[in-house]
């Protein structure tokens, strides 16, 4: 599949202006500067440590940043209880899956609509049963016991039932076999073709640079690239730091 | 060693007297699935609900405890809620270790306070239905009996139903084992910790006025019951539904045959015996996953 070259040029949707966060007394972020226009996969590399993970829980309100802005469809986030983002329909998929292990497949996928789509719960576990039919095969089984491709396809169903605005994905290829790898991005094209705006955070850096239209490279709390996906791939500093040629 | 037909009534008896110890274990595994606590204020709270069920009773008042059971099964939810908010939640600083302390530390409170407004002496509540009795075979039973079985059975199913259907149930249940992934489907996890604490609580309320008609209230009443709770919880399996059921009749027959081969004095000494046996032979409990 031919990668998509140019960024579908919508209003930026998510804004991350001069973001410092971090845990405690430790900064992580020392000032980072990100957006995501409607439509775009943008994609946000670094290696482990990079403060990656940080942005992220800072911008689902996991965490309230010590300094910067964040706002999400011109209103500001920055601080707001996770429960009010998920209401503007920014959901992430975590890092780790963070499915719901005693509950039944079903169950999971119900409570991704626990605030937002509840009306349209049904036509949209249809919808997500038809992108991932092996979640309907696991109907009933507890969450606990799927395999680590399984939970993570659970996760993004689970997160499609919000009917995200804007889809934070953390590390969604950790973890899964070279096979399941690529199906799991020829997915997030997928979605993403849908119109889903998509932050696609990975270390994954080859094939998030072939779906993405625009990247960020994070370095020790910095955004140290940015750029079109396609202009990032031929990068030489990159490619020295991330693919070894 | 007694006739058939009377250890037969002895686990009738026995029976009849789980219900109530379903009801009040389900409220201490629910608060510990959830919250990973042990709520050591679950007795004196059945006991402060004990104490509203009898000055309900009381003139001027004057209200059955079987219809204030809605009333005070509804305003300990919301006391459970409100200490909860209040005191739990501003308090423990996101360590769980912080809760079991501020339970504890409630409970001297309440039991103190009791004391001092209520006094020490025993109070009880004359029901005209208190002494009437159903002739089972060998056994007769206390009408309340039967109908405290009853009632606690039916309030646990419909608990345990709403904890499979609702939304609410699912979320209190999706939070019991992954908090940051109920967080980030927008589950409001302090509410729900608030909520699940007030269901806890709820379920003494609901107790308190089951018990009264045959029981007798005084600032230490609740302790029996959390002792018999507490075995209830290990033998199930902490934070195990069905574990606290099963658990709650066992240890009401046990209590009951306990009583009448050993006596009244040496009949408490079965529930022991289970809790050690638990413990050394399959400490997860009946119901508990493994570890």
């Amino acid at each position: 599949m031919a990668p998509p070259r140019v960024s579908p040029a919508g209003p930026p949707m998510l804004e991350v202006k001069a973001l410092v966060a971090g845990y405690g007394a430790v900064r992580i972020l020392r000032g980072v500067d990100l957006t995501v226009g409607a439509g775009e996969i943008v994609a946000l590399l670094g290696s482990n440590g990079a403060g990656k993970s940080t942005l992220n829980n800072n911008i689902c309100g996991l965490f309230r940043p010590f300094g910067g802005t964040i706002s999400f469809e011109g209103e500001p986030i920055a601080g707001a209880a996770s429960t009010r983002i998920v209401d503007r329909g920014l959901i992430q998929v975590p890092e780790g899956r963070r499915v719901f292990p005693n509950l039944s497949v079903r169950e999971n996928l119900e409570l991704g609509s626990y605030r937002r789509g509840r009306a349209a719960r049904p036509r949209n576990l249809e919808r997500v049963t038809t992108i991932f039919p092996r979640l309907r095969e696991r109907w009933t089984q507890l969450a606990g016991t799927l395999s680590g491709g399984e939970q993570q396809m659970l996760a993004i169903g689970r997160s499609l039932m919000g009917e995200p605005r804007l889809l934070i994905l953390d590390e969604p290829s950790l973890g899964l076999s070279p096979l399941l790898v690529e199906e799991m991005f020829a997915l997030i094209q997928r979605i993403n073709a849908d119109g889903l705006a998509i932050l696609l955070v990975e270390q994954n850096v080859v094939q998030s640079l072939a779906i993405a239209h625009r990247a960020y490279v994070l370095e020790n709390g910095r955004v140290a690239l940015e750029g079109p996906a396609a202009t990032l791939a031929e990068d030489p500093a990159l490619r020295r730091s991330y693919l070894g040629h | 060693m007694p006739d058939l037909p009377i250890i037969l009534a002895g686990v009738i008896n026995g029976l009849l007297a789980g219900g109530i110890y379903v009801l009040v274990a389900v409220g201490l595994t629910l608060i510990y699935g959830v919250l990973h606590i042990i709520n050591f204020a679950h007795g004196s709270l059945l006991m402060l609900a004990m104490y509203a069920v009898f000055f309900l009773f009381k003139p001027p008042v004057g209200i059955d405890p079987y219809l204030a059971l809605p009333i005070v099964t509804g305003g300990a939810f919301i006391f459970g809620y409100l200490v909860y908010r209040w005191l739990i939640g501003r308090f423990n600083h996101g360590r769980d270790e912080n809760i079991l302390l501020i339970t504890l530390g409630l409970s001297i409170v309440i039991d103190n306070a009791a004391l001092m407004f209520f006094t020490g002496d025993i109070q009880t509540i004359d029901v005209p239905y208190a002494g009437r009795m159903v002739e089972l075979g060998a056994a007769f039973l206390p009408v309340p009996k039967i109908i405290s079985f009853f009632a606690a059975l039916l309030l646990c199913g419909a608990l345990g139903l709403y904890m499979a259907r609702s939304d609410t149930g699912k979320a209190i249940r999706a939070l019991a084992k992954e908090r940051q992934g109920a967080r980030l489907v927008g589950i409001d996890v302090d509410k729900l910790f608030a909520v699940s604490y007030g269901i806890g609580i709820a379920c003494l309320g609901a107790a308190a006025c089951l018990l009264m008609p045959t029981f007798y209230v005084s600032p230490t009443s609740g302790h029996a019951f959390v002792l018999i709770a507490f075995t209830t919880v290990v033998l199930g399996g902490m934070g195990s539904f069905a574990g606290a059921a099963v658990g709650g009749f066992i240890i009401g027959i046990t209590e009951s045959l306990g009583g009448l081969l050993l006596g009244e004095q040496l009949g408490q000494i079965g529930i022991s015996l289970i809790f050690i046996l638990i413990l050394l032979l399959r400490p997860s409990g009946l119901f508990g996953g493994k570890g």
